[in-house]
């Protein structure tokens, strides 16, 4: 008895230890690879025998990368804020408010997740050209600065909250947007890390838009800069350089990863269980 | 939190179905106001971004446009074109080859290690996060690394493969084979969350079921299909709807790997819009493509919804 248990001990270990390393030796390879001269990027050893930077040197003399990543950042950040700001504010009303049509804007936002983004791609793209927001930063965070999915989060969030709260807050003189960014925002702070980590990545990562409506290379994020590289064949038969740009695009999504890692799980998971 | 907030405002806790009115301003019009003046960036986004590009596109299907010289209108013939268009079916039908080897994968692997990690597993926070790693960096990164992975001379599996004395696979240069190499690399990279997704599930399933069930003599896979799977119903349909829509999407990892070749067997449907938009510029006609894909999806996302709530 006490033997067969151990041997399944053992399969449920060496079954998971398989999957992990399927999902880890590709990275830890990535990193290696870029680290490595040009002709030692092939070979299926994790660490280069003699590392260096000089695929990272070569990468940073062919295109604006480290421009790119502050691109990257700032788009990102202002996204997140936007949606932060814009999705509370809506889902404050929506929770806290009686009006006219609050039932129906509800039901808008629910019906809104569910279009499929192919039907408004050609025609958002063609609303940045006629307010003349292609080539400008706008035009990479205007359409992304409401979040249907952040609204939601917010509004379940503030119902959440006790009436005597906020009726402490209004007897104090208290604005409605104080009570939502004083008063509120200090008791949801769960909802509001889902929602900035979930729009941050979600910002971050994005590159079908990018490669729409940017076309000046000095205004690129840093996957669409990435990808033109990768297959524009500026980085030629030279895998090591192209494996640095990979490696240094998802450098900062690793390390914050690695730091905050229970508060991604966490806000992604949530994203599946919303319904 | 509860007790914390009471502890804060222990005066006002007496009747919560008393509400305090906002704040009184001179203009009650001003208050009447207020929550649309809240909801307002919403308002202002949905009409500009979603209302008028779904009316917009619908205009745009009866027209021929190139953006620079004026808009001609055309009838219904950029719909005649879609049907009679052998490239977009083909881009259809890999994207359903996609989807067809896509989804079973994620269901069962993820389901099966998340199954795993379940038993009571020590430094499961360690395992849950590598599984997770992929699912947070960008598909740009992940598409790199396996084209590196699947590369016909020197990509590392078929290294291996040649070590081991089998003969190399063309996994990105077969147009047989091409597009279950993407769908693979696409599991890869989303089997994290569904793990996640499933852990959560099977969290729920109270453990007395179990316990009532070994009793009466019931093995593991016994245990396993008519306590496990029923009640886990909910999340296969999540994940199911989930991976549909996000195969459905799929574009960057063919625009980058394969750019739709070889002989257009990982040409993708969204890939196929975008070209049609900004290689050859026909704005019209890939409108028409987006609005009848998107009215595809839909149909298909409400066929799966019946089709498993009936089942459960």
């Amino acid at each position: 008895m006490k033997k067969k248990f151990s041997i399944k001990k053992l399969f449920l270990y060496a079954a998971l230890m398989v999957a992990a390393l399927s999902f880890i030796y590709p990275f830890i390879w990535m990193i290696g690879a870029s680290l490595a001269p040009q002709h030692e990027v092939g070979k299926m050893t994790l660490w280069p025998d003699h590392p260096g930077f000089g695929n990272f040197k070569l990468m940073i003399e062919k295109i604006p990368i480290g421009r790119s990543l502050i691109n990257s950042l700032l788009v990102a950040v202002f996204t997140t804020s936007l949606v932060m700001i814009t999705g509370s504010t809506v889902g404050y009303a929506l929770a806290r408010m009686h009006f006219k049509g609050r039932q129906f804007i509800f039901y808008v936002i629910v019906f809104t997740m569910s279009l499929p983004f192919q039907i408004t791609l050609i025609p958002n793209y063609i609303t940045m050209v006629n307010l003349h927001l292609v080539d400008t930063f706008f035009a990479l965070v205007i359409p992304f600065a409401v979040s249907a999915f952040a609204i939601l989060m917010f509004r379940q969030a503030f119902q959440g909250l006790p009436q005597a709260l906020i009726d402490a807050a209004r007897l104090d003189g208290c604005t409605e947007t104080g009570i939502i960014f004083r008063i509120l925002w200090p008791n949801i702070k769960p909802t509001l890390v889902t929602v900035a980590i979930l729009s941050f990545i979600g910002s971050w990562n994005e590159v079908l838009w990018p490669l729409i409506v940017i076309r000046n290379e000095q205004l690129m994020t840093m996957p669409q800069l990435v990808t033109l590289f990768a297959t524009g064949g500026r980085a030629d038969s030279q895998l090591g350089v192209k494996l640095a740009a990979a490696v240094l695009l998802a450098l900062p999504v690793m390390i914050a990863f690695l730091f905050f890692q229970k508060h991604f799980i966490q806000s992604m998971a949530s994203t599946g269980l919303k319904d | 939190m509860q007790k914390k907030l009471l502890k804060n405002y222990n005066c006002c806790d007496m009747d919560l179905s008393i509400e305090i009115p906002y704040k009184k301003t001179k203009h009650s019009q001003k208050k009447k106001l207020l929550p649309y003046l809240l909801v307002s960036p919403y308002l202002i986004f949905v009409t500009v971004f979603v209302v008028f590009p779904v009316l917009f596109c619908f205009f745009l299907t009866f027209n021929k446009w190139n953006i620079i010289s004026p808009m001609k209108f055309i009838g219904t013939d950029n719909y005649s074109r879609l049907f009679h268009d052998r490239l977009f079916w083909k881009a259809i039908i890999n994207t359903l080859k996609f989807l067809l080897l896509h989804i079973p994968l994620q269901l069962v692997i993820s389901l099966f290690l998340a199954y795993l990690l379940n038993q009571k597993i020590r430094t499961a926070s360690f395992f849950r996060a590598s599984f997770f790693m992929p699912v947070i960096v960008s598909g740009v990164v992940v598409t790199i690394l396996w084209q590196q992975l699947l590369g016909y001379d020197s990509g590392l599996i078929n290294r291996v493969f040649m070590r081991m004395g089998v003969t190399k696979v063309g996994w990105l240069v077969d147009p047989e084979v091409a597009i279950y190499s993407i769908a693979v690399m696409a599991t890869w990279k989303n089997l994290g969350l569904y793990v996640i997704l499933f852990l959560v599930g099977l969290q729920t399933v109270p453990t007395q079921y179990y316990e009532a069930a070994k009793m009466e003599g019931a093995s593991r896979w016994q245990q396993f299909y008519h306590i496990t799977l029923p009640m886990i119903n909910p999340t296969i349909f999540m994940v199911v709807i989930l991976s549909t829509i996000g195969g459905f999407s799929l574009f960057i990892e063919p625009y980058i790997m394969t750019g739709g070749g070889p002989l257009n067997t990982t040409l993708s449907a969204v890939l196929y819009i975008y070209k049609q938009a900004f290689q050859y510029y026909n704005m019209g006609y890939s409108a028409t493509l987006g609005f009848f894909y998107a009215l595809m999806i839909m149909t298909v996302v409400v066929l799966q919804k019946k089709f498993i709530e009936k089942e459960v």
